[in-house]
């Protein structure tokens, strides 16, 4: 059975990698994409039932936060519901959405905000070497010269170094650490093409 | 035509080194991430304290699926470890089909363990499907259930900062590695130790030493080489108008 899913494995990530070099596979790779998002998509039920399971062990357990995830289940229950009786496209889901999710979710940008701040203020604490400094000294940099101020742009930073920091160095170093993320990224997928990494069975 | 070549070559320099570094010892620079990381794993069972390794959002059908595949084989080595642990660690992905894997991860390191019928499937989870959902559903699991240290490894955006700020609350010790690269910056702002860009990737080679992620790594660095001879050569080139 294991070496049955190691191969059905490679051969599927073969061909789905050989259908963009070959214009004679692409039928066969797309009709494997299509597959890999209905299975996508019953995972996302398999998603849900397993944050169902996990938060009504915690509530049957009586844990710490088992009032949480008692309304957690509640809102699932309810919204999953609301929406294979109402349809996606209801008023009342679209109310729920716009009036309920998206108001959560802003406001969690929101707390990022004064997170972000904290975490920049307290950076020194965890770290006390020369990176650390650069990194502080070019934020507050960046935000010297990105800042809207009654007077305009602050002269010299504004003008003149946070472009330089900016659209040099920093985006210079984005560029590099993207090369190297995906050189890596590419050695990851040819070790699970081979088999030497399989995340979907015992190694 | 030239992605192929890389991808050919790619694939029998991984083959040829990983048959060379089942003979040849590794020799990797030191890296505070992992050795902290190293150190953590065993303070962690000897403390009665869990480990909670989040694997973030990235979805495994489009380009975050490399970082979520470093994530799963960092999650096998260290499920492996702590499984015998009375606190066994406890995955988080903010993604359905990565949720899975990780279920079929953390089962496989009890199963290698020799510990196979200690696995709970709720030890892997999907906290949320969105990145601040899965967020605010991985924070409680920091602040809950007795963690000692947090690890990110996979796909996160600025929402790690929800996530190290609910660690720096329960006093417990983050180590993140993020593919992304605002990711990366709060990572390093936010959490004890950061790893930055493919050092995301290495976490396989440093934990577990095998040779095909070892050999992954003498791959990145040659091609890395590769780009860093192509940049300079086209710059020559554009300088003296060969192109």
């Amino acid at each position: 059975m294991r070496v049955l899913t190691t191969v059905i494995a490679i051969a599927v990530g073969l061909i789905v990698l050989i259908g963009y070099f070959l214009p004679q596979a692409e039928p066969l790779q797309s009709m494997l994409l299509n597959w890999a998002v209905t299975i996508a998509g019953a995972a996302t039920l398999m998603g849900l039932l397993n944050l169902l399971a996990v938060h009504f062990s915690k509530v049957r357990r009586g844990e710490k936060g088992g009032v949480y995830s008692a309304l957690l289940i509640l809102a699932m229950l309810g919204t999953l519901t609301a929406g294979i009786v109402l349809r996606p496209q209801h008023v009342g889901m679209q109310v729920l959405l716009n009036g309920i999710i998206l108001p959560v979710e802003g406001m969690l940008m929101g707390l990022l905000t004064i997170s972000l701040l904290y975490a920049a203020m307290r950076l020194l604490r965890h770290r006390t070497d020369i990176m650390a400094v650069f990194f502080i000294l070019t934020a507050l940099l960046i935000f010297l010269g990105s800042a809207t101020l009654p007077f305009g742009d602050v002269p010299v930073i504004g003008t003149l170094i946070r472009p330089w920091v900016s659209q040099i160095w920093a985006l210079g170093g984005a560029r590099g650490i993207l090369i190297g993320v995906s050189l890596g990224a590419l050695t990851t997928g040819l070790r699970v093409l081979l088999g030497a990494d399989r995340p979907y069975g015992d190694k | 035509m030239i992605t192929l070549s890389i991808l050919a070559g790619s694939t029998i320099l991984l083959l040829t080194l990983t048959l060379w570094k089942r003979k040849a010892p590794a020799r990797l620079r030191t890296l505070p991430a992992f050795t902290k990381l190293v150190h953590t794993l065993g303070l962690s069972i000897e403390d009665g304290k869990r480990l909670h390794i989040s694997l973030g959002h990235g979805n495994l059908l489009d380009g975050r699926g490399g970082s979520a595949l470093a994530g799963l084989a960092t999650l096998r080595t260290i499920t492996e470890r702590t499984s015998v642990s009375d606190m066994p660690s406890v995955a988080s992905a903010g993604d359905p089909a990565l949720g899975l894997l990780t279920q079929d991860t953390t089962h496989a390191g009890y199963k290698a363990a020799a510990v196979e019928e200690m696995y709970q499937p709720t030890s892997g989870r999907v906290a949320g499907l969105t990145p601040f959902s899965y967020a605010a559903g991985a924070m409680h699991i920091t602040a809950d259930e007795n963690v000692s240290t947090n690890i990110l490894v996979g796909h996160f955006g600025p929402e790690a900062a929800l996530l190290t700020e609910s660690a720096e609350r329960s006093h417990t010790t983050t180590i993140g590695a993020s593919d992304n690269i605002t990711g990366q910056a709060v990572l390093f702002a936010a959490s004890q130790e950061a790893l930055i860009g493919e050092e995301l990737f290495a976490a396989g080679a440093y934990l577990g030493n095998n040779a095909s992620h070892l050999a992954s790594l003498t791959v990145q660095d040659i091609l890395r080489w590769l780009v860093i001879l192509a940049m300079v050569g086209g710059a020559i080139g554009k300088f003296i108008g060969a192109f």
